[in-house]
C-alpha cells in the first residue's frame, strides 16, 4: 500500500493553549465583567420571569402570592391561549416553508442572471430594511376590503372582492403573506451567499459526469451544498415566524374574533392590558420553551448532519 | 477503447485578448500527450475546449475522425480530472465514483438523491454500478475508503478518488488538468509513476496539462510545449531536450536552465570561437552537462567567476558568471573538483562544436553557416 494511504487525516480535538498560563484569580477577574453583564442582562430577567410565572402577581398590586403551577394549569385549560398556540403554529407552518422556498427560488433565479444581479437583490432585500409597522399600515390599506387597490383590481376584473383582514378565514393567511414577503428577501440574501460558496469546478465536474440538465445539477450539487445554509435559514425563519407580533398589533389586534390571536400578542394583552403578570410570565415561559427546542435543533442538526467538512 | 484526437486550427479569444491562436495537434490512439507551458499560455483553456466546458472561437475537434464540436461534455466520452479534484463534498467516496455511471445508466427518477434506490426495476443496474465502483477503487487502491467523505481523506487519497471517478466509465480519452499540483513534492513523484502506470494499464489516450516540465518529461510519450497561445514544438521528451526548435522551448525544458551567450560575447572571451560561429550575431546555448570545468579536447577555455554551488549528492551544480554578467551553469561529479570560495576565479571549457544556435527571433539554426566556410567561399 502506498505511503499516502496509511496516513489518515487526524483532526486534533485537544484544546490548544495560545498564551501564557494565568493564575485562576486573574482569569476569573478578567471574566467577571462579562459574566456580570450576562447575568444582569440575560440570566436574571429570565429567572425573574420564571419565578414570576409561579405567582399570582398583578401589575400595580403590592402583595404577591406563590401559587405553584396554578398559572400553567389555568393556561392549558384556557381556550384563548390554546387558540393562540394553535394560530401561532398554523402561522409558522405557512410562513417558514414559503419564505424559505421563495428565498431559495429567488436566489437561484438571480444567480442565473448575467446582468442586473445586484439590482434584483436590492429590490428583493428592500422589504427587510423597511419598518414592519409602517409596512403593515401600507399592507392594511392595500388589502382593505372596500378602498384597497387589491380589491379594486379584483372588482375591475369582475371577480368577487376579498376582505382579507375582515373575515376569519383569510386574516391569518394575510398576515402570513406579509411576513413571507419581508422574510423571503432576507432568506434570498443568505442563499445567495451560499450559492457563491459552491465552487465552479464542481459544476464542471457535474457536466463531465453527465448531469446535462440544470435540474440534475441543482438537485445533485447545488441543493446538497446549500444544506448548511438551508438548515440555518429554516431555523431562523421559524423563530422569526414564531415571534410574530407587530403586524397583529397594528392590523388585526388579534381579530376578527380571535382568528389572528397569536402567542406573543396574547401574552402582551395578558400582561399589559389585563395586568396579570403572573400568567403572562407563564405564557412567556411556554414561548421560551418552544424557542429552546428550535435552538437545540439548530445546534445539533446543523453541526452534525449538514456540514461536510 | 483508445481513440485518436485531432485538434484543427483551434482559436479562442476572450473579448480583445486572444488566448489560443490556430492550435493544431494530432494525438495518436493510446498516447500520453502532455501540454506544458508557463501559466497563462492557454494550455488549460485548450483542455477545457477539448472537454466541451468552453466553446472554441474557431477550429474543429474530432475523436477518431468524428467531429465532437456540437456535443455537450458528457456526450464526448471524455473524462476529466481537475486540479482541485472537484469531488462532491456531500457524497461518500463510493457515491462520488458512482456518479458518472448513475447519471448515464439510471432513468431520472432512480437517480434522485436518497429515494432513488426505491425506484423499481433497477436492481441489476445498481449492482452493475456497485461492482464497477469497486473495480475502479481497487485499481487506484482506495477500496478501504469507499464509505468516507472526501473531507476525511488526505490530498493524495482525494486525487485517487478523482482518478477513480474518471476511470469508472471507461472513457476513450482522459483529460488531466494539473492533477498533481496540489500535492506535496514527495507524493507528486509517487503519483507521477502511478498515473504513468495507470496509462499503460488502461491503454487509453491521455491528455495531461501541467506547468511542471519535469512531470511532462517523465510521464509522456510526446510533449507539446505551449507559449503565448501557440504550440511551439510537439515532440518526444528526448527530442525536446536535445533538439529544441525554439529558444523558448530550450529555456523551458531542462533544469538548471540552458545557458545562452551571444556569439559576440563568446568571441570576445575566446577568439577561438570566431571560426566556428556564423558571421551574423546569433545566440549560442549550452546545456549544463556541456560545460566542463577541466580541459578537454575540442573545448575552448573562457574565464568565469564562481557564484554558487548546489550539492545534489552524486553531482554538483556549479553556477558561474562571465565577465559581462552572463550566467552559465555546469554539472559536475561530486568530489572531482576542489571548489571553495564564492567569487573565486576559474575557467570553464565550452564545446567548440555541437552547440545549439538560435537566430535573433529565437528560432533554431539548423546548419550554422560557419565562418570557416564563409571565408573559404
Amino acid at each position: 500500500m502506498p505511503a499516502d494511504l496509511t496516513q489518515s487525516v487526524s483532526i486534533s480535538r485537544a484544546p490548544r493553549r495560545l498564551g501564557a498560563i494565568l493564575s485562576p484569580r486573574i482569569a476569573y477577574g478578567l471574566a467577571a465583567p462579562s459574566v456580570l453583564l450576562l447575568v444582569l442582562t440575560v440570566m436574571a430577567p429570565i429567572m425573574m420571569m420564571i419565578l414570576l410565572s409561579f405567582t399570582s402577581y398583578k401589575f400595580g398590586e403590592t402583595g404577591i402570592e406563590w401559587i405553584g403551577i396554578g398559572n400553567y394549569a389555568q393556561l392549558f385549560g384556557d381556550r384563548t391561549f390554546r387558540r393562540a398556540l394553535w394560530n401561532t403554529f398554523a402561522y409558522v407552518l405557512m410562513v417558514a416553508p414559503a419564505s424559505v422556498l421563495l428565498g431559495l427560488f429567488l436566489a437561484v433565479l438571480i444567480d442565473g442572471l448575467s446582468k442586473g444581479q445586484r439590482f434584483y437583490r436590492l429590490i428583493f432585500f428592500l422589504p427587510v430594511t423597511a419598518t414592519v409597522v409602517a409596512m403593515a399600515m401600507v399592507w392594511k390599506y392595500l388589502l382593505h376590503g372596500t378602498i384597497g387597490p387589491f380589491n379594486l383590481l379584483l372588482q375591475s376584473l369582475g371577480l368577487p372582492s376579498l376582505d382579507v383582514f375582515g373575515g376569519r378565514d383569510l386574516a391569518l393567511a394575510g398576515l402570513a403573506a406579509i411576513n413571507i414577503w419581508s422574510l423571503a428577501g432576507f432568506n434570498m440574501v443568505l442563499f445567495a451567499a451560499g450559492l457563491t460558496a459552491v465552487p465552479e469546478d464542481l459544476y464542471e465536474a457535474a457536466a463531465m459526469d453527465g448531469m446535462d440538465s440544470k435540474f440534475d445539477r441543482f438537485l445533485n450539487v447545488t441543493l446538497p451544498l446549500l444544506g448548511p445554509v438551508t438548515m440555518f435559514v429554516i431555523v431562523t425563519s421559524t423563530i422569526t415566524a414564531f415571534k410574530v407580533f407587530d403586524t397583529v398589533a397594528v392590523i388585526t389586534h388579534g381579530g376578527p374574533r380571535g382568528a389572528t390571536d397569536v402567542l406573543l400578542y396574547t401574552t402582551y394583552l395578558e400582561g399589559f392590558s389585563y395586568f396579570r403578570m403572573g400568567s403572562a410570565a407563564a405564557m412567556t415561559v411556554v414561548f421560551l420553551a418552544i424557542m429552546m427546542v428550535f435552538a437545540w435543533i439548530q445546534a445539533r442538526v446543523l453541526d452534525r448532519k449538514v456540514h461536510y467538512r | 477503447m483508445t481513440a485518436a484526437v485531432q485538434l484543427r486550427n483551434i482559436s479562442k479569444s476572450f473579448g480583445e485578448t486572444q488566448t489560443l491562436r490556430d492550435v493544431s495537434l494530432a494525438i495518436r490512439p493510446g498516447e500520453f500527450m502532455s501540454l506544458v507551458g508557463p501559466s497563462g499560455c492557454g494550455k488549460s483553456t485548450l483542455l477545457r475546449i477539448l472537454a466541451g466546458l468552453a466553446p472554441q472561437s474557431g477550429g474543429t475537434i474530432s475523436i477518431d475522425g468524428t467531429g465532437i464540436d456540437h456535443l455537450p461534455p458528457s456526450a464526448r466520452d471524455i473524462a476529466m480530472v481537475f486540479q482541485s479534484y472537484a469531488l462532491y463534498p456531500h457524497m461518500t467516496v463510493r457515491q462520488n465514483i458512482a456518479t458518472p455511471l448513475r447519471m448515464r445508466r439510471l432513468p431520472a427518477p432512480a437517480r434522485l438523491p436518497g429515494i432513488g434506490r426505491l425506484w423499481p426495476g433497477q436492481r441489476s443496474k445498481h449492482n452493475g454500478i456497485d461492482q464497477a465502483v469497486i473495480d475502479a477503487a481497487r485499481l487506484v487502491e482506495i477500496e478501504p475508503m469507499l464509505d468516507r467523505r472526501p473531507a476525511a481523506l488526505s490530498g493524495g487519497q482525494r486525487q485517487r478518488v478523482a482518478l477513480a471517478r474518471a476511470i469508472v466509465r471507461h472513457p476513450r480519452v482522459f483529460l488531466m488538468d494539473e492533477p498533481l499540483s496540489n500535492l506535496d513534492a514527495r507524493l507528486r513523484v509517487t503519483m507521477r509513476a502511478e498515473i504513468a502506470a495507470l496509462h499503460r494499464r488502461l491503454g487509453a489516450t491521455f491528455v495531461y496539462v501541467t506547468h511542471d516540465q519535469v512531470e511532462a518529461m517523465t510521464m509522456s510519450d510526446r510533449v507539446a510545449v505551449m507559449m503565448d497561445g501557440e504550440i511551439v514544438q510537439c515532440a518526444s521528451p528526448a527530442q525536446l531536450y536535445g533538439n529544441p526548435r525554439d529558444l523558448r522551448v530550450a529555456r523551458f525544458i531542462g533544469s538548471p536552465e540552458i545557458a545562452t551567450i551571444s556569439s559576440d560575447e563568446l568571441i570576445a572571451e575566446n577568439g577561438g570561437f570566431a571560426p566556428v560561429l556564423p558571421r551574423d550575431p546569433v545566440t549560442v546555448a549550452f546545456r549544463p552537462e556541456a560545460v566542463l570545468l577541466s580541459p578537454a579536447a575540442d573545448h575552448l577555455e573562457i574565464p568565469a567567476t564562481l557564484e554558487r554551488i548546489e550539492q545534489l549528492g552524486p553531482e554538483l551544480l556549479v553556477f558561474l558568471r562571465l565577465g559581462s554578467g552572463t550566467r552559465l551553469s555546469a554539472r559536475a561529479a561530486a568530489g572531482r573538483i576542489p571548489l571553495s570560495a564564492e567569487g573565486q576565479s576559474l575557467s570553464a571549457w565550452l564545446p567548440a562544436r555541437g552547440f545549439m544556435l538560435f537566430d535573433a527571433n529565437g528560432r533554431r539554426l539548423d546548419a550554422p553557416h560557419i565562418r570557416e566556410f564563409a571565408d573559404a567561399g
